[in-house]
């Protein structure tokens, strides 16, 4: 069993148990993550489940796609070189202890 | 006592507004009313990936967790009857009443059913709810030939499905063109040609005499110049009319949908209405609309909330929109209405390009195809009233960016 741990705004960990397939953002939504909305479904568009990534969880990932990347670099005002859009982070036993920090709103 | 704030309806508007209110600082009883049994849940995969992929389920938008914290009481599977607005209630079908200080309506929208003959034939869908969209995932395995009618979002999304399932696709649009109510021409028939591409027939400006059945299934439809499409399964995709039945009944002005006015109250000072079901004036497009659309839902809840405590200012957000159709993902920000002058971006053969619609030298609204940074960018200029000249377009995104950073 795979585990991602969410680092709320408030600095509230919350450790959520992975099923299969899901993206990052599901994972979050399901678990009721704060600040996890994931407005769009998962289509890339809303960049509601911009999160952090530490460096080493970054390089570990596929890196994002044009999409995502351009999604990123024009809707958040507070990207950084490690953010990802959850709902493009598919979860997996590979992923295993992978930690993310809601982005700022 | 505080009898709290009621919501009828549970989509993406209606189960938000309750953790709205809670962010506002609102500490009184919320109840959240829905006739559908399930935990709220994302509508837009479900004419995508939903269908696509039968070990999906269907996404929930937030953990029951979550309305627990926040103190919403659920109450799923519970048909409203009636709006009893004298004594600030609402009636149960199934009998019991519940008292609100403020209404909140919710009730979205439902598709359009055609009246043709074969209308009740065994083989026709539609997709609104997670009931009709697992309905229609179990009976696509045994169709081999589909029927789309309806060229608008939710009908092509659901074509493009069914090719990649390796379906044969017949989407059959009585409108001159596809889309043609939610995009610009430019757009629409990129849309149409790629479409092609990928072996659907779009049969355009096409009316349909009947549907034709067999042992009370669906076998064909007859279109009105004769020809017969070969159809297992129906799918309708014809639009959809706002549920205001409730509001009607109970008095409040209804007219496509509930009338509100700009701060989302309806005509009775304790009630509103958010979302599909609400028609409500539109700043910019200087008229009133009625939007379908997840955005619109979302952003009106949230409005709704600062109303309800006492924040009280006319809606203005800048409306978008979103289709994921097949390869392309199309993208609208803004309304489009009173659009005089269209520019395009882009080489003229590249798939990934935008169409601007201007008013004037005024910019009212953007289309993107597999362009979401310029999207976004669209978004903030329409919010703030900037409209780039054309050299600024044709220097690109990067230019826009600059626009709104100065």
């Amino acid at each position: 069993m795979s585990q991602v741990t969410f680092i709320e705004r408030d600095g509230t960990r919350r450790i959520v148990e992975v099923v299969n397939g899901e993206s990052l953002m599901q994972a979050g939504t399901r678990a009721g993550v704060d600040g996890i909305i994931g407005e769009c479904g998962g289509s890339c568009m809303c960049a509601t489940c911009h999160v952090y990534l530490t460096e080493e969880d970054f390089a570990r990932l596929d890196p994002p796609d044009a999409m995502e990347q351009d999604a990123l670099e024009f809707t958040a005002s507070n990207q950084r070189p490690t953010s990802r859009l959850g709902c493009q982070v598919k979860l997996s036993a590979a992923t295993d202890g992978l930690t993310v920090t809601v982005a700022e709103a | 006592m505080q009898r709290g704030v009621v919501i009828i309806g549970a989509g993406h508007g209606g189960s938000q507004i309750g953790f709205s209110l809670r962010q506002e600082g609102y500490d009184g009883p919320i109840h959240l009313v829905s006739d559908e049994p399930d935990l709220p849940y994302h509508k837009p995969p479900l004419s995508k990936a939903y269908l696509k992929d039968v070990s999906q389920d269907v996404q929930i938008l937030r953990a029951e967790k979550a309305y627990v914290d926040a103190r919403i009481e659920l109450a799923l599977g519970r048909k409203v009857e009636a709006i009893d607005r004298q004594a600030q209630a609402i009636r149960f079908a199934e009998g019991g009443k519940l008292r609100y200080d403020r209404l909140v309506i919710a009730t979205g929208a439902t598709n359009r059913k055609l009246t043709l003959t074969g209308h009740d034939l065994e083989g026709l869908h539609s997709i609104r709810t997670r009931a009709d969209a697992a309905h229609l995932r179990a009976a696509m395995n045994t169709a081999n030939d589909i029927a789309v009618i309806g060229g608008g979002f939710i009908g092509l999304e659901a074509a493009a499905t069914f090719a990649l399932l390796g379906k044969s696709v017949t989407v059959i649009e009585l409108a001159p063109s596809i889309l043609g109510r939610a995009v610009s021409p430019v757009v629409a028939a990129h849309v149409d040609a790629e479409y092609r591409k990928l072996g659907i027939r779009v049969l355009t400006a096409t009316g349909i005499d009947r549907l034709e059945g067999e042992a009370g299934k669906v076998r064909a439809v007859l279109l009105a110049d004769g020809t017969a499409v070969p159809a297992d399964l129906v799918l309708v995709g014809i639009g959809a009319t706002a549920n205001d039945a409730l509001a009607r009944d109970a008095g409040l002005t209804c007219d496509n949908g509930i009338v509100v006015d700009a701060t989302l109250a309806s005509t009775d000072p304790t009630i509103f209405a958010i979302g599909d079901v609400a028609n409500f004036p539109h700043a910019q497009a200087g008229r009133r609309v009625r939007l379908e659309s997840v955005q619109n839902a979302s952003d009106q809840a949230k409005h709704v909330a600062k109303t309800i405590m006492g924040k009280i200012e006319d809606y203005r957000e800048t409306p978008w929109f979103w289709s994921d159709q097949g390869p392309m993902k199309l993208q609208m920000a803004g309304l489009s209405f009173e659009a005089d002058r269209h520019v395009r971006t882009g080489a003229p053969d590249d798939p990934a390009f935008s169409v601007y619609h201007y008013a004037g030298d005024r910019l009212l609204a953007v289309d993107s195809v597999n362009r979401p940074g310029e999207h976004m960018v669209a978004r903030r200029l329409i919010a703030a009233g900037i409209s780039p000249s054309a050299a600024d377009l044709a220097e690109g995104p990067e230019r826009l960016k600059n626009l709104i950073g100065r």
